[in-house]
Parts: structure tokens; C-alpha cells; sequence
């Protein structure tokens, strides 16, 4: 049996008194599609932001296991080095640094054809793109494939893709969903956060993130289904997220009677 | 043209007497991001400057130099022909080699109409401990002409100079003006960059100052633009970085006193250790039809800029570093 390279066993994670994240459970194989389905606020981008080490996103409880070592109080940098990375939802932008600089940052042994064909993969010419500046003149799409380049041409053991469709036209998103798949096939596992079903599809399993709790894991489908169905229903019914145990959750998608 | 104690015309064609402080300067050319090969190429206009000696001066046809000494420093007038289309930059050279000295540049830009023309000007001075050097610079660009002035400097390590351009800048009608300061490279010492410009109908004025200041260093950068025609438009730009002790003043002014003029002031300053940084924005507008517009970021590095470099794998320091260095690049 193969054993997971990363392990997030019971984490918790209290912020200003709140509870972001309550006793998620994950586990991650190499070239594995994880992707975390929640309407805004459920926690998804919080559970990021932990697994990435980001400032003030220290888990209260709980551990994260690469490799059966504990990292939760490593820092970004120590997590990159041993192949975690993320793609914020929202880029920041750099005033005079190149695209392909950038692109380039994450690889260990840095190479013009290594960045090139990160920004080839995400439809972004290394002759147009490679020089020019990763900063305000970008469009927010090309400022999401420069990110996605960055990641990819990274190589990471876990690569962790926070809305990497937003902000991309429509005709690009099957684009997106063939990186992931990509991705996947070099052997890197990814935690993919979206609200489009395009790349929910490219997923092997998906979780239902709801008030900080992973309340069920499952078939992608069908957790979208319920997701589409149930959870937005929730939110135009009553204005704010509801609380669904997991159990119940998981009665509904066998059809159960609640 | 007049060239007083300069007994050759290029840089490349050095006469034994000069050749030894020629080198100097070249080197410390070289250091303050000049390319030397670049002034002996013939097509290419130069003025090399040492102390109050001229080193060379290469005009070429629609570009004229005149230089002469001054008791400490030089005039210098330079001309560039209306319509002239200048193909290469024209490469001025300005520096002080030896430890002490005063320089001080008076100097006349004359762009004649319709004329384009890039100057890149390379000020060094890299074994500076009581060093300073002045610059009062009157610029004129004619109508429909273009002037792109970037100005690079080099003050060694100590931080013993003190540098004081100050310009005064007319652009005719339809006429372009872009300067660009930049002191990235070594300490600073002072700085102190004075800059007027006024714009006519539909000209457009770009100021850039870039700097990275350490130790005691003190930038302080005073512009005004005066848009005064019709849809003219200026923009002062400042990208400053300081550490150690370092402090930097940024005073913008900007005027819109014509229908359709549109100014900004764009200021990002990033603080390190015990540094300050300061801005002072001034906005007047005389015509309601007028608009000027600023924007200012002073403080720490963005800690998500940070973030997202170190997941990349640089630790913090590399990640400020890279930030710093790319914003004055």
C-alpha cells in the first residue's frame, strides 16, 4: 500500500476567536487531485493559507506531516524547499520583475527552457511574456497564468491552486484543467479550490468544506451536485452559511431521508 | 564649437597627457553602468567630463557640443539640430576620480523642434569621501520634439558626496520630456534632485527618480510640474528604498492650469531598519478642467509579495531583497 507523503491529521485553526478550520483530516499521494468545494467564507482559502505556513495561519491543534515530520511551525520558505507552494487566488504583482524571473524562481536547477515552457503551458509566449513586467499592466488573467507558470515550473510535491480559474476566460479553462491534469501526471498532488465544474472533473476526489470542517469526502460529482444543490440553497435561504454534520451530509448523498 | 583644454575629439583617440586620467574616468564610467566601448564608436556623440577637464567631446552631424572649463567644472551647451532624428544615444560622461573635489556642471539643452534625441549621462564618482557635484541644467525641447534623459549614478561606498542637479525645463508644444535618476548601485551620500519643468499644449513630461539609500544617506527629491497647456500631461514618478539609517524626502508639486491637463504623482518608498521615509504631495489646479491625481505607498515590504516569493523557496531576505532591487530596477 502506498503511504501518503503529506498528512494533515486533525488541524485546527483559531483566528481574532474564530474557528477557521476544525479538525480537518487530509492525506495526499503523489500525482493525486484533491479539490475543495465550499461557498465563500467555508474555510477553503484558510486551509490554504495553513498548509502554506502564511503569517498568522499557525494551526492551534493538529499536525502537518510531510514525510512523517511535523511542519506546522516551519516557515513558507522551509515548505517550498521541500515542495509545498501555492497559487494565491489573488496575485500580487511585482514592478520590475520579469515574467520569466519570476517564472524561474522556484526551480532548483533554473533554466531557460524550464521557464519557457512553463510559460508555454499556460499559453503565455516566452518571446512576448519573458521580459516583460510582472506588475500592474498585466491583465488579472495574465497575472493568474503567470502564477500557474510559477507553479508549474516548479515541479512541487504538493501544489496548492487557490481559484486558479478566476479571472480566466471561458475558452480557457479546459486550458487550466489540462495543466492540473499535467501536474498530476508529473507526480506533483494538488488541492485545488474552484467553483467550476470544468475542473472539479479533473479531480479524483473532493471535499465539502463548510464552516472550517471538511464535512464530506467523496466521488467529485457527486459531492458538486450536492454542493450545487444543497449548499447554495442554504445560503439564498438563510443569508449565512449553514452548519451541516457530516453525517448528514453524507445520508443525503445516499439518498437518505434526513 | 568651442573646446578649450580637451586636445582630442573622441574618446577613443586619447592623446598620451590625457590618456591616463581618461582611463580613470572610463573605469569609473564602467562602474556607474556605462558601456566605455560605446563612446569610441564614431556615430556616437559623447562628452567626457573629469573634475573641470574635458576628457573628450565627439559631436556628430545635427548634434553640436560646446565645453569649456570653469574653475571647478565645466559649461557645456548642447545643441541638436530641428528635425534630427539622432540614431544613438548620446553618451555623457561626468565624474570626479580623486577622493576630494567640487564639480559643478552648468549646462544648456537646446532640442530643436521636431527633433528626437536620447541622452544617457553616467555621473561617477567612486572614490568619493568629501566630493560634491552640482548640476544646473536648462533644458529646452522644442515643439513636437523628444528629449529621453536617463541619468545613472555611481558614488562609490563611503557615502562622501553630496550631489545637487538642479533643472530647469521648458517642453513646447507638442514636445516629450522623460528624465530618469537613478542611484541604485553603492551609497548615496546626498542627494538632493531639483527639478521644474513647465509643458505647453498637448506635451508630455515624465519624471522618474529611483534610489536605494543606506548608512546615513539622505535623498531628498523636490519636482514641480507646471502643466500650463492646453491637455498637457506630467507624471513624477519615485521609486525610493532606504535601510540603516537612511532617509528620504519625496515633495512632488503638480499644477494643471489648462483645459485638459492631467498630472500624477505616483511615490512608492520602502522603509527598512531605523530609515525614514517621507512624502509630500502638493496638488493645485487652476482650471476646472483640469485634473491632478497622487498616490502614495510608504512603509514595509507587502507582506504578501513577500509570501508569495518565499513560496517560491527564498527565504525572507532574498525575497525583500528581490522586491527592492525590482522596484528601482
Amino acid at each position: 500500500m502506498k503511504l501518503p507523503f503529506l498528512v494533515v491529521d486533525h488541524l485546527t485553526l483559531s483566528k481574532d476567536n474564530a474557528v477557521l478550520i476544525r479538525d480537518v483530516s487530509l492525506s495526499f499521494n503523489p500525482g493525486e487531485i484533491h479539490v475543495l468545494l465550499g461557498i465563500n467564507g467555508s474555510g477553503k482559502s484558510s486551509l490554504a493559507y495553513t498548509l502554506m505556513g502564511c503569517d498568522g495561519y499557525v494551526p492551534s491543534s493538529g499536525a502537518i506531516l510531510l514525510d512523517g515530520k511535523d511542519i506546522k511551525h516551519a516557515s513558507i520558505t522551509e515548505r517550498a524547499r521541500q515542495g509545498i507552494t501555492l497559487a494565491w487566488q489573488e496575485p500580487v504583482r511585482f514592478e520590475g520583475l520579469p515574467i520569466g524571473k519570476y517564472v524561474g524562481l522556484g526551480i532548483r536547477e533554473n533554466s531557460r527552457e524550464k521557464v519557457v515552457a512553463a510559460l508555454e503551458a499556460v499559453s503565455l509566449p516566452a518571446k512576448t511574456y519573458g521580459y516583460r513586467s510582472n506588475d500592474q499592466s498585466l491583465s488579472g488573467g495574465e497575472r493568474k497564468r503567470v502564477e500557474l507558470a510559477a507553479v508549474y515550473a516548479m515541479q512541487p510535491r504538493l501544489a496548492i491552486l487557490d481559484e486558479p480559474d478566476s479571472g480566466i476566460d471561458a475558452l480557457s479553462i479546459m486550458e487550466i484543467a489540462g495543466l492540473i491534469q499535467k501536474m498530476a501526471e508529473q507526480g506533483s498532488a494538488v488541492l485545488l479550490i474552484t467553483h467550476r465544474p470544468e475542473l472539479v472533473a479533473v479531480a479524483d476526489v473532493a471535499h465539502l468544506m463548510c464552516l472550517g470542517s471538511i464535512v464530506f469526502s467523496g466521488d467529485p460529482k457527486n459531492v458538486n451536485e450536492y454542493y450545487q444543490s444543497r449548499c447554495h440553497s442554504h445560503l439564498d435561504a438563510f443569508g449565512e452559511q449553514p452548519w451541516m454534520p457530516a453525517a448528514q451530509v453524507e445520508k443525503e448523498l445516499n439518498g437518505q431521508e434526513i | 564649437m568651442t573646446q578649450t583644454n580637451s586636445p582630442r575629439q573622441h574618446a577613443g583617440q586619447a592623446a598620451p597627457g590625457w590618456s591616463e586620467e581618461l582611463e580613470a574616468m572610463l573605469d569609473a564610467y564602467r562602474q556607474a553602468g556605462g558601456d566605455p566601448d560605446a563612446l569610441k564608436i564614431p556615430e556616437v556623440a559623447t562628452l567626457v567630463v573629469s573634475g573641470n577637464q574635458v576628457l573628450a567631446s565627439h559631436p556628430i552631424a545635427g548634434v553640436h557640443m560646446e565645453a569649456e572649463p570653469l574653475e571647478h567644472g565645466v559649461r557645456a551647451r548642447i545643441v541638436v539640430d530641428a528635425g534630427t532624428q539622432v540614431k544613438h544615444p548620446v553618451h555623457l560622461c561626468f565624474g570626479v576620480v580623486p577622493a576630494e573635489g567640487i564639480q559643478q556642471i552648468e549646462s544648456e539643452y537646446q532640442i530643436g523642434d521636431g527633433a528626437k534625441v536620447q541622452f544617457l549621462a553616467h555621473c561617477s564618482f567612486p572614490n568619493a569621501v568629501h566630493v560634491e557635484h552640482r548640476m544646473n541644467a536648462h533644458i529646452h525641447v522644442g515643439k513636437n520634439a523628444s528629449l529621453n534623459y536617463t541619468e545613472e549614478h555611481y558614488h562609490g561606498q563611503t557615502g562622501g558626496i553630496e550631489v545637487r542637479p538642479i533643472s530647469k525645463i521648458f517642453v513646447d508644444e507638442g514636445g516629450q520630456f522623460t528624465s530618469s535618476m537613478v542611484l541604485t548601485r553603492g551609497r548615496i551620500g546626498v542627494l538632493e534632485v531639483d527639478y521644474v519643468v513647465d509643458a505647453e499644449k498637448d506635451a508630455v513630461v515624465e519624471l522618474v527618480t529611483k534610489a536605494f539609500g543606506s548608512g546615513d544617506d539622505h535623498v531628498k527629491v523636490l519636482e514641480h510640474l507646471r502643466l500650463n497647456g492646453e491637455n498637457a500631461r506630467g507624471l513624477a514618478k519615485s521609486r525610493i528604498a532606504v535601510k540603516e539609517q537612511a532617509v528620504s524626502e519625496v515633495n512632488t508639486m503638480a499644477e494643471g492650469n489648462a483645459v485638459g491637463a492631467r498630472g500624477h504623482m505616483d511615490c512608492t518608498e520602502i522603509v527598512r531598519d531605523q530609515a525614514i521615509a517621507m512624502n509630500n504631495p502638493v496638488v493645485k489646479v487652476s482650471n476646472a478642467r483640469a485634473q491632478v491625481t497622487h498616490e502614495a505607498a510608504i512603509g514595509t515590504v507587502n507582506r504578501k509579495e513577500m509570501e508569495t516569493l518565499m513560496a517560491r523557496g527564498l527565504d525572507e531576505d532574498e525575497a525583500v531583497d528581490l522586491i527592492i532591487r525590482a522596484m528601482i530596477r
